[in-house]
């Protein structure tokens, strides 16, 4: 529970984890249903309309929207650029 | 309750500007539902104005309107209803919302959800949950509760709302208005934000039939920003033709399903074969697996969509923290939901290396044995019918501490999300408590226009 805690990036309180971890077990219980399923031979489907890699031109859009309105959306930055605690 | 049409009389006869003022008293008059976040004023009173000098036009001008607070629209913070994106200004506005704009419509505010749309009861919102518009001790249903209500209490004549397993269609059927889930790719969802992009829709929540295709060919078509959008074919069919082949989804109404819901389907189903169409009851096998396949596709694309929350480069950031690993997990237990962190860590495990198979890629073959048999059905069959959900508005509370229970209620609105159908929730009587039943119509891909046509035509009868 903790490792996939830790995979998905959430430092939880122990009081969540004890809530989360029944829940995870009983959902992940109904979800076993599935294999009763015989779905050999069977593809997946992953994207419903039948798109494949839809590619564009590799050129810039200009949306109107300033590198300064973008960086102002982080909590904080420093000389236009986005400041984050220390990595290494 | 007021049309769009109704509306656009109004303003001619008085201002877009009355209109406009009398649209948010009518949302502060109503605050008790918890149906908006926010009242956008300034910019809607502004857009008034512009309207009623001529300065902006279009088929909606004037018109009031709510967005669903997961919409990036201008006026005030996109929360998605959540701590993590409580104070964000977007930068841009939805494709959507653009749309609409630039038929003239007005946005007065944004609507109440669960925090990013993980929900089916808007109990999930961060900010508390919304009220049922017939009922106040019950659930608006989820996730565009907000949409839903402030739609049913006549406020605006529509509101937007996105669609993942059932997100319009239920709180719609909790709240007696009219919700239009289209076909996967039929409206762009650039700027709304992700759920789990290979069923996300966004769809719209009305008084009426003929408003909702308005808004729809509005909002229709492809979009050079969402990729997954499809070149534009929508177009209002302005008549029926009789003998339409419907079949009725037993699957869909078994026991477990309220006898008064049930009651009304049958009902809908007499009114379809009064008004000469053909309907018989059809077994869809697969649908009972649909729920399963849905929480474990849904929160593997869940936990990809939410991964983008690390508290750098917008939204909440921890207070307090000394290292990246710890500024990343205090972030997101902050400023996610307990829904939230059980999609997201359901989706790391199905993801995960030794899981995988047997759960994410098993779900997504059996996704592809549900699509099959709706287009077997579809060989013989115009459009299916069936409930929305298994009952109507539950009690507020009644659900929240079994996440099963409340995932049950999806259960007949997630089988076509898994397959891109377009599926409408029309509200059709009520049950012994004088709550809502909405009837749910079915169609192939791309055959939105056929089933808003046709509900239009029962609509009169």
């Amino acid at each position: 529970m903790l490792h996939l805690a830790q995979l998905s990036k959430l430092e939880l309180s122990d009081n969540e984890i004890n809530g989360l971890q029944t829940d995870i077990g009983n959902i992940l219980g109904y979800v076993e249903q599935l294999a009763e399923l015989n779905t050999d031979g069977v593809d997946p489907t992953y994207q419903v309309t039948g798109l494949k890699n839809v590619w564009r031109d590799d050129e810039v859009i200009d949306y109107g929207i300033t590198r300064e309105t973008l960086i102002n959306l982080s909590t904080e930055s420093l000389d236009g650029s986005v400041k984050v605690p220390k990595v290494l | 309750m007021a049309t769009i049409l109704d509306i656009k009389n109004a303003i001619s006869n008085s201002s877009a500007r009355s209109v406009v003022e009398s649209a948010i008293e009518s949302a502060n008059d109503n605050l008790e539902y918890h149906a908006l976040l926010s009242v956008t004023a300034e910019r809607a009173l502004q857009r008034a104005d512009q309207v009623d000098v001529g300065k902006i036009t279009g088929k909606l001008a004037g018109v009031p309107f709510v967005v669903k607070d997961n919409f990036l629209a201008f006026g005030a913070p996109t929360t998605a209803a959540s701590k993590m994106l409580e104070n964000f200004n977007a930068p841009l506005q939805a494709t959507a919302v653009e749309k609409l704009e630039a038929e003239g419509a007005i946005c007065i505010g944004k609507a109440n959800l669960d925090a990013f749309a993980n929900g089916g009861s808007t109990e999930n919102s961060a900010f508390g949950p919304t009220k049922n518009a017939f009922d106040k001790s019950r659930v608006a249903g989820g996730s565009s509760g907000g949409s839903a209500v402030i739609t049913a209490l006549n406020v605006v004549p529509f509101a937007l709302g996105s669609d993942t397993g059932g997100s319009i269609r239920q709180p719609a059927s909790f709240n007696g208005v009219v919700g239009v889930k289209p076909t996967y790719g039929m409206v762009s969802r650039y700027g709304v934000v992700a759920m789990a992009s290979s069923t996300d829709t966004i769809g719209v929540l009305t008084t009426n039939i003929e408003d909702a295709e308005l808004v729809m060919s509005i909002m229709s078509g492809c979009d050079k920003s969402d990729m997954t959008t499809l070149p534009d074919y929508f177009e209002i069919s302005t008549e029926i033709k009789p003998n339409q082949r419907v079949g009725l989804i037993k699957d869909f109404m078994s026991d477990d399903v309220d006898l008064d819901v049930r009651n009304q389907v049958n009902k809908y189903a007499d009114k379809l074969r009064g008004a000469g169409h053909i309907v018989e009851e059809v077994s869809l096998p697969m649908a009972k697996y649909a729920l399963a396949m849905y929480y474990i596709i849904v929160p593997a694309e869940i936990c990809s969509n939410l991964s983008r929350y690390d508290g750098i480069r917008y939204g909440h950031r921890a207070e307090g923290v000394n290292t990246l690993a710890e500024l990343y997990g205090r972030t997101r237990d902050e400023g996610f939901v307990t829904e939230n962190k059980r999609r997201i860590m359901i989706g790391s495990y199905v993801l995960s290396s030794g899981f995988f198979d047997a759960y994410y890629l098993k779900a997504q073959k059996a996704r592809t044995l549900l699509i099959n048999e709706f287009n077997k059905l579809f060989e013989t069959y115009d459009v299916l019918i069936g409930p929305v959900a298994p009952t109507t508005a539950f009690k507020l509370g009644e659900n929240t501490a079994d996440p099963i229970k409340m995932y049950l209620n999806d259960i007949m609105t997630v089988p076509t999300s898994l397959a891109g159908l377009p599926a409408i929730s029309v509200p059709f009587g009520r049950d012994k408590s004088s709550l809502p039943i909405g009837v749910q119509l079915i169609g192939p891909m791309k055959s939105d226009a056929l089933l808003l046509s046709l509900a239009k035509s029962m609509e009169v009868l």
